[in-house]
């Protein structure tokens, strides 16, 4: 079995986020980098299936410049295979999801994982947008995934509830919380392995853009918090409802 | 040309955030001059059809049968796809919920359409068609500009409110062929967390943390929330501590929630926990440590312990609706 998990690159959420050239570009300076949590959880379930089965390649795919090796590096450290990256800005979702698109035709792969979202842009795109250049079923939220031979047997999040899919591969389907418990961190080991295993660069393939960002706001201060003395909550009870106005 | 709204139905019914896109959309129809068209997908019956009329639906397409009983992202991208095609949407509206997200961005492949998720207010301006959208966890927004012709967008809940707009509505019942291999996913069951409010669809949210001390006293939580008519949330490490189920999980981990009224019992504040609570419209924390940074974010705040505050709290609600 092969998989190729799309992996982002986004600034860290303790991060303090800035704009430049009038407020049109987020600013890179002095900003950690991380891959993005759901995709390392989604990461480490591969792992554990791999583990279990002794039958999984993973394979990592990025879209970026050079500067996203580092990430790219830590997915090989926490235990993926081999990587790509795709040389390219990841100027918007369908964009992205083209060049992923791209490598899986590419390549020999059974299936193909996202997570649910970027911690960035929180967009919740990419894995959809893949499978229907694929033309492939696609299972969004996964908050389980049980692989048994070609069968994957996926607990995703709906509004209210939880949904049982049952998929034949090749299928796209992008991860969540509860897919696996704890992200898995790089030992030693793995970070030493990982400058050996293969990270192949390959060119963008032309792909329409249709969105872009005209300009970044800061969200309005929102003042002092108004404190209640703790003895009258009912005074809270009249703010909410003469001055917020949400009961 | 048209906007066309595609509403959700749960076992044949609508809910208020059906009623707030169609209002959402013939907001921006009016703009661009065009009517705005509902499409149901399911097993509805022609009363709850006809409700959508009261928001400004004109007609009203239902797509209907075996093959799309069962939401598959395959098989409806496509039904959605073709009433598109058939009416020249220009503008194609979602909810951000599970559904939205799935389809949503696969319909934008299909069309070959720009398309951003989560929106959060009517379009800033129409020419060029620029939405506004939270980015970087609340931290920030961005104005997004689409170019494409055909425009997708899915609005995030409790954004905007429901308008009656009542008008004269056909409902047009469409017979579509499914091929076989959308329906390729296959989902095989559906469990419902009975009597719980969806965090996703809440317009309140009452939320308690590891101040809590143990899953035993959550009982004063879920009275708040009930009378309240709330959503009960909580921080990561009561989830992962097992004391309330994985679903109530909230923050960069868990769920983003974009409610009118958050409180929050007994949680610090970290950044993580506020990245997926900040969009709420207004935040109340209650927690025994002043120094607690919850308080710089939110908008009323009470220091005192929880398990003296909580059931005042109960008792202030209760008597003020019994008033209303
Ligand atoms: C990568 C990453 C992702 C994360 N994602 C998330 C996420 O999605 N969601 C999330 O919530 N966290 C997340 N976290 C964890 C986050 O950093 C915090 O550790 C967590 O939010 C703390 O939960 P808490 O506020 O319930 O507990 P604590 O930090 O232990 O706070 C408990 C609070 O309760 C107060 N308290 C104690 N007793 C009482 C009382 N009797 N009455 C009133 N108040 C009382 C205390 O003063 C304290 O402020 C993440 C962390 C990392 C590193």
């Amino acid at each position: 079995m092969k998989v190729l998990l799309a992996v982002s690159h986004v600034p860290d959420t303790t991060s303090k986020i800035r704009f430049v050239n009038n407020d049109s570009e987020f600013d890179k300076t002095d900003i950690q980098y991380i891959i993005s949590p759901f995709d390392e959880l989604v990461l480490t379930r591969l792992l554990e299936i791999k583990e279990q089965t002794n039958n999984l390649d993973i394979t990592v795919v990025t879209v970026g410049g050079a500067d996203v090796e580092p990430t790219i590096r830590k997915a090989l450290a926490i235990g993926a295979d081999d990587a790509v990256r795709v040389d390219a800005e990841a100027v918007d979702a369908l964009f992205v999801a083209r060049q992923i698109a791209e490598v899986y035709k590419n390549g020999q792969f059974d299936f193909v994982m996202t997570g649910k979202e970027s911690i960035d842009f929180t967009g919740n795109q990419v894995g959809e947008m893949v499978a229907e250049f694929l033309n492939l079923p696609s299972v969004a939220s996964a908050a389980n995934l049980e692989l048994n031979g070609n069968v994957a047997t996926i607990t995703r999040e709906i509004d209210g509830g939880k949904e049982v899919v049952e998929v034949q591969t090749p299928f796209v389907t992008s991860g969540q919380k509860g897919i696996a418990k704890e992200p898995r961190i790089p030992n030693m080991r793995g970070i030493m392995m990982a400058r050996k295993k293969p990270l192949s660069v390959v060119p963008a393939v032309a792909q329409g853009v249709h969105t872009k960002v005209v300009k970044f706001s800061m969200p309005q201060s929102k003042g002092a918090c108004k404190m209640i003395p703790a003895d009258n909550p009912a005074e809270l009870v009249r703010l909410l409802h003469e001055e917020a106005k949400v009961l | 040309m048209s906007v066309l709204v595609y509403t959700e139905n749960w076992d044949g019914k609508f809910k208020k955030a059906s009623f707030e896109l169609i209002s959402y959309g013939k907001a921006i129809a009016e703009k661009l001059g065009m009517p705005v068209y509902a499409l149901a997908i399911g097993n509805v019956a022609n009363d709850q059809l006809n409700l959508l009329a009261n928001y400004g639906a004109e007609k009203i397409f239902h797509v209907k049968g075996d093959k799309v009983s069962k939401f598959i992202a395959a098989s409806y991208t496509h039904a959605i796809a073709e009433i598109a095609k058939k009416v020249d949407a220009k503008v194609v509206l979602f909810d951000h919920n599970y559904t939205g997200r799935s389809v949503a961005p696969r319909l934008a492949v299909r069309l070959d359409a720009g398309t951003v998720s989560g929106v959060v207010a009517l379009p800033i301006s129409y020419a060029p068609f620029v939405v506004k959208r939270s980015v970087y966890t609340g931290k920030a927004f961005a104005e997004m500009q689409i170019d494409s012709e055909v425009k997708i967008l899915s609005l995030m809940p409790n954004s905007f409110e429901v308008r009656e707009n009542k008008v004269a509505a056909s409902v047009e019942t469409v017979d579509l062929d499914v091929a076989d291999e959308l329906l390729k996913a296959i989902p095989v069951r559906i469990e419902k967390i009975e009597g719980k409010i969806p965090l996703t669809e809440a317009d309140i949210i009452v939320s308690a943390g590891r101040g809590l001390k143990g899953p035993q006293n959550w009982g004063m939580i879920e009275e708040l929330a009930h009378i309240l008519g709330a959503g009960t949330a909580c921080s990561r490490p009561v989830s992962d501590e097992g004391w309330r189920g994985h679903d109530e999980h909230v923050g960069q981990t868990g769920k983003l929630v974009h409610p009118n009224l958050y409180i929050a019992i007994g949680i610090s504040g970290a950044i993580q926990h506020l990245a997926g609570v900040n969009s709420s419209k207004v935040m109340v924390v209650v927690n025994n440590d002043p120094e607690a940074p919850f308080f710089e974010a939110a908008h009323y705040g009470i220091v005192g312990d929880a398990f003296d505050v909580v059931p005042k709290l109960i008792e202030a609600v209760k008597a003020f609706k019994s008033a209303h």
